[in-house]
């Protein structure tokens, strides 16, 4: 087993330091040694998304990095875009437009779109669904996942019309 | 009134914020231990000799046990005690487990898991088909024959005759979620139990025989599941059971989550089924006589195989009359995976064998499937005579009539059917296809003991309301639909009412949260505890303000007795303190139901669900491979108790429906080892996957029979109009040729490419 290795990240803002090895998975590292639970496990081999998380500006599946990669690095995961009395307008969307089931994809799929959206900000419904297509998804169907990204996307662009 | 309306799942905001708690997210205490299984490489035979000091000696290893360390043979069937957690020396199937790791951490239990040095002695497996029939390898003494009439001679007496068979693959479930199981010993050798499960009460009964155990000391709760489909019926107990042992043996909590190559190689999937039939019919093509075979791949255990099987026959006439029918059903054993529930239990492979009769038939005739379909259906509830299930069952609100007029007109069918037409006979390389088919699904458990639910409702002196059932949710909405349902039943808001975790400790003998049926069993069980706690608040005002306590009006958030208008909370108060109960159980059980398994015969149903899809495909005769283009869905939900979300149970089913018959394939390999066991190998449907027109309607016509505000259930019949996808593949690929359309499901671009080479060459 190789030694422990000082890591420090920025998980929503918040600076964590602590000691690791170099092959902890990231997924585990924020799950089980940070206690963030939003970025969930369904795959552990890239393949579903639920583990997405924003690494400097990029999405990332969480479960493919090692905590050594990730070494220095902001990370922002779902409980970082917004809580239950403050929701992202992408949260709100997927709460209103029933983009959720089971809910398990949920996290992973919102904080894709957050990116996506930073990304194209007025998607057409393929590019959502390209742009999605790391995320899978296994009760909805999709349709309502992409509503909640269409509605959100309006919401932010009317937004930010409003603000210029 | 707060049921009916779109509201969204209760707990939305805590799954986008992710604070929705899973089992793996469930704060665990320090020492908590960790489980993983060692598996059996080989399909059958026996252990010769097991080494597993290294397995022992692995970093974080706490204990390792094997069968003989168990305190009993730890069955985890929920049918035939046939399932011991830890095999006894003898392998049934590649993933059985053999020995369980206790560890420190979830992945030194998985990495020592590798460790053991196992010396087998192989036998040959029974893989397929037809290895079980060789070696008489069934479940049963023999196979279950339902008929009615003799079709024999009204086959060869009928103008037109066809025989054929089809295969149809399983399903991995592949709940987003996998398997998971926390538990924590308690004082007194008590288990408390977090299990994902539709079943907690099955938990509950299997930990406690399994440690020798009252029910009573066991208490299961299960809070939501991420996906279940069936695949958490039965599925759960395995993890569960190891759980509760290994707390037992460490006094720790002990928690086990398979990973996802496990949860593929160790559960259960949908059963694979070929199914033969012999059929006569005139030139419309109205079918006089049917004799089906249908043949099960059960896995090594019995499971839930022999009611899967019972509801494949009971759907073998799907939306259709069938004169004279006999249905013969084998239950096959072999070396795999013991094959589960999956949403449609049986159903939709019963339904894709009269479904692919409808298609030959059309074929072989040069008409219509649709025409021919039509001709077939039951007659609707105004005409008499051709009403009658092959089981005996009245089909009494058949709406598949109206439905279809109404689908074709929406979809424009008979446009587009021409439109593609001719689009094929331009177009040599690209070739499209149309088919509009029915869905009739009935509900209810076919064991009849199964249809009852219980409830738990207290009005706390605040006004806000707890409520407590024995159904679970696994995302379908239950827990909200139900919650509307104690709204208005209280005439109050939905923010008044608090669902709490599903739990053995509060509502007893529950059955599984399956078969469709959890709003419409714990919907009428919570209404009627409501209404319990209604009636004594209405008589109590009648009694202090007058009036009848019949004429006590709860709306809006009011309580209005004769002059008195008061708040739902002052009114909870004031009976508080005249010292009226305000707690509440409620009790609902199926009314009509008669079965006769055996005989085939009764009423099994308290009634039918029915749908319709029709979908249009696209595929490269080149290399085989295809597109949906369009799917629009009707679908009867009864008087929906929550649109909404009843329409993300349709258009969630379709397209695992769909997957079922197009892309998801499950590969064994001839040493009986599933190849496809990983999402890396297994392909279920993504975003880009579902069709660009994508039309979703509910058929709202109020359930004739007295459900609970006369909803019909919506979980598994919309799974069944994926059917419509694999039919129009078939007829994508009969444009190509002249040869007959012969199309195993899952229809993958290889066998859709083998199926044009076929109809191209004409044979
Ligand atoms: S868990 Fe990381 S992609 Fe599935
Ligand atoms: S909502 Fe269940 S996996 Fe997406």
């Amino acid at each position: 087993m190789s030694k422990k290795q000082h890591y420090a990240i920025t998980v929503n803002g918040k600076e964590e330091e602590f000691l690791a090895e170099p092959r902890e998975l990231l997924i585990y590292t924020l799950r089980e040694r940070l206690n963030i639970t939003g970025p969930h496990i369904g795959c552990e081999t890239s393949h579903c998304g639920a583990c997405t998380v924003t690494i400097d500006g990029k999405s990332v599946k969480a479960c493919t990095m090692f905590v050594a990669q990730a070494n220095g690095k902001d990370i922002t995961t779902i409980e970082g875009i917004g809580g239950p009395d403050n929701l992202h307008p992408l949260q709100n969307a997927f709460k209103e437009h029933h983009g959720l089931q089971c809910g398990y994809c949920t996290p992973g799929m919102i904080i894709r779109a957050t990116k996506l959206l930073e990304e194209i900000p007025n998607p057409t419904e393929e590019e959502i669904r390209f742009g999605m297509s790391g995320n899978i998804c296994r009760c909805t169907g999709y349709q309502n996942i992409v509503k909640s990204i269409q509605a959100a996307a309006a919401e932010m662009n009317a937004a930010k019309e409003a603000a210029e | 009134m707060t049921h009916a309306k779109p509201l969204p799942h209760d707990a939305a905001r805590l799954h986008v914020t992710g604070a929705a708690r899973y089992i793996d997210d469930i704060p665990t205490p320090r020492g908590t231990l960790h489980l993983a299984f060692g598996l059996s490489a080989i399909a059958s035979g026996r252990i010769l000799a097991i080494d597993l000091s290294m397995v022992r000696a692995a970093e974080g290893v706490v204990a390792v046990l094997q069968a003989e360390d168990l305190p009993s043979a730890c069955d985890c069937s929920p049918s035939a005690h046939d399932e011991p957690l830890l095999s006894d020396g003898t392998l049934h199937y590649i993933g059985q487990p053999i020995f369980l790791v206790v560890a420190r951490s979830h992945l030194a239990a998985r990495k020592a898991a590798q460790l053991a040095d196992i010396a087998y002695d192989k036998t040959s497996p029974i893989l397929t088909i037809a290895d079980a029939l060789a070696a008489n390898s069934r479940f049963e003494d023999g196979p279950r024959i339902w008929e009615r009439g003799d079709p024999f001679p009204a086959i060869s007496d009928a103008r037109h005759q066809l025989d054929g068979s089809i295969d149809i693959g399983g399903q991995e479930h592949f709940y987003l979620e996998g398997q998971a199981a926390l538990v924590f010993p308690q004082e007194n050798a008590d288990m408390v139990v977090h299990s994902s499960t539709q079943h907690p009460t099955e938990i509950q009964h299997k930990v406690a025989h399994a440690l020798h155990l009252p029910m009573h000391a066991v208490r299961v709760e299960t809070r939501r599941m991420g996906g279940g489909f069936g695949g958490k019926e039965s599925q759960g107990n395995a993890l569960a059971i190891a759980c509760a042992v290994a707390a037992q043996a460490t006094g720790q909590p002990c928690k086990m989550r398979y990973d996802r190559d496990d949860d593929f190689m160790i559960t259960g999937k949908r059963h694979d089924f070929r199914i033969s039939y012999q059929v006569g019919f005139d030139d419309q093509g109205q079918i006089a006589g049917l004799s089906f075979r249908q043949y099960a791949r059960c896995g090594w255990a019995q499971d839930l195989s022999l009611p899967v099987c019972d509801r494949a026959m009971l759907h073998a006439d799907n939306a259709y009359y069938l004169p004279t029918i006999r249905i013969e059903s084998h239950r096959l054993r072999t070396n795999t995976q013991s094959a589960t529930a999956f949403r449609g239990f049986g159903g939709p492979q019963g339904m894709v064998g009269i479904e692919a009769v409808m298609d030959q038939i059309a074929a072989y005739l040069g008409l219509d499937p649709l025409d021919v379909r039509r001709k077939n259906y039951y007659n609707a509830p105004s005409k008499k005579g051709r009403r009658r299930t092959p089981y005996g069952q009245i089909v009494r609100d058949f709406a598949l009539h109206e439905m279809t007029d109404r689908l074709m007109d929406t979809s424009h069918y008979m446009e587009r059917r021409n439109a593609i037409y001719q689009w094929n006979a331009k177009n040599p390389v690209l070739k499209r296809g149309l088919a509009l088919t029915p869905v009739k699904f009935g509900i209810s458990f076919t064991l009849t003991h199964l249809n009852q639910a219980g409830a738990l409702v207290h009005v706390y002196q605040d006004g806000s309301i707890s409520l407590n059932h024995g159904g679970t949710e696994m995302g379908q909405g239950l827990f909200q639909k139900v919650a509307q349902i104690a709204a208005s039943r209280f005439g109050v808001g939905i923010d008044l009412v608090r669902i709490t975790a599903t739990d053995t400790s509060k509502v007893p003998n529950t059955s599984a949260t399956a078969a469709s049926s959890g709003s419409d069993l714990n919907g009428m069980a919570v209404a009627a505890a409501c209404d319990t706690i209604r009636s004594r608040i209405a008589a109590h005002l009648a009694g202090k303000y007058g009036g009848t306590p019949r004429g006590v009006i709860f709306a809006d958030g009011r309580v209005i007795a004769a002059d008195a208008n008061l708040s739902f909370a002052e009114a909870a108060q004031s009976a508080y303190e005249a010292r009226v109960s305000l707690s509440s159980t409620g009790f609902y059980k199926t009314p009509k139901l008669k079965w006769d398994r055996l005989r085939g015969a009764g009423r099994p149903f308290f009634y039918y669900a029915y749908g319709a899809a029709c979908s249009e495909v696209v595929i490269d005769t080149l290399t085989g491979e295809y597109r949906i283009l369009r799917a629009d869905l009707l679908h009867d939900a009864g008087a929906s108790l929550n649109p909404a979300l009843d329409i993300g149970q349709v258009e969630g089913g379709f397209v695992q429906g769909a997957g079922w018959l197009t892309m998801e394939e499950l590969v064994w390999d001839n040493k009986g080892r599933l190849q496809t066991h990983a999402p890396a190998t297994y392909k279920i449907p993504a975003t880009g996957d579902t069709p660009p027109v994508f039309n979703v309607d509910l058929w709202d016509a109020p359930n004739p029979e007295a459900t609970i505000y006369r909803s019909k259930a919506v979980g598994e019949p919309p799974f069944m109009l994926g059917i419509s996808v694999w039919s129009a593949l078939q007829q994508a690929v009969a444009a190509t040729g002249t040869g007959q359309v012969h199309l195993n499901a899952p229809a993958t671009p290889e066998r859709v490419l083998a199926a044009v080479e076929r109809v191209r060459d004409g044979n």
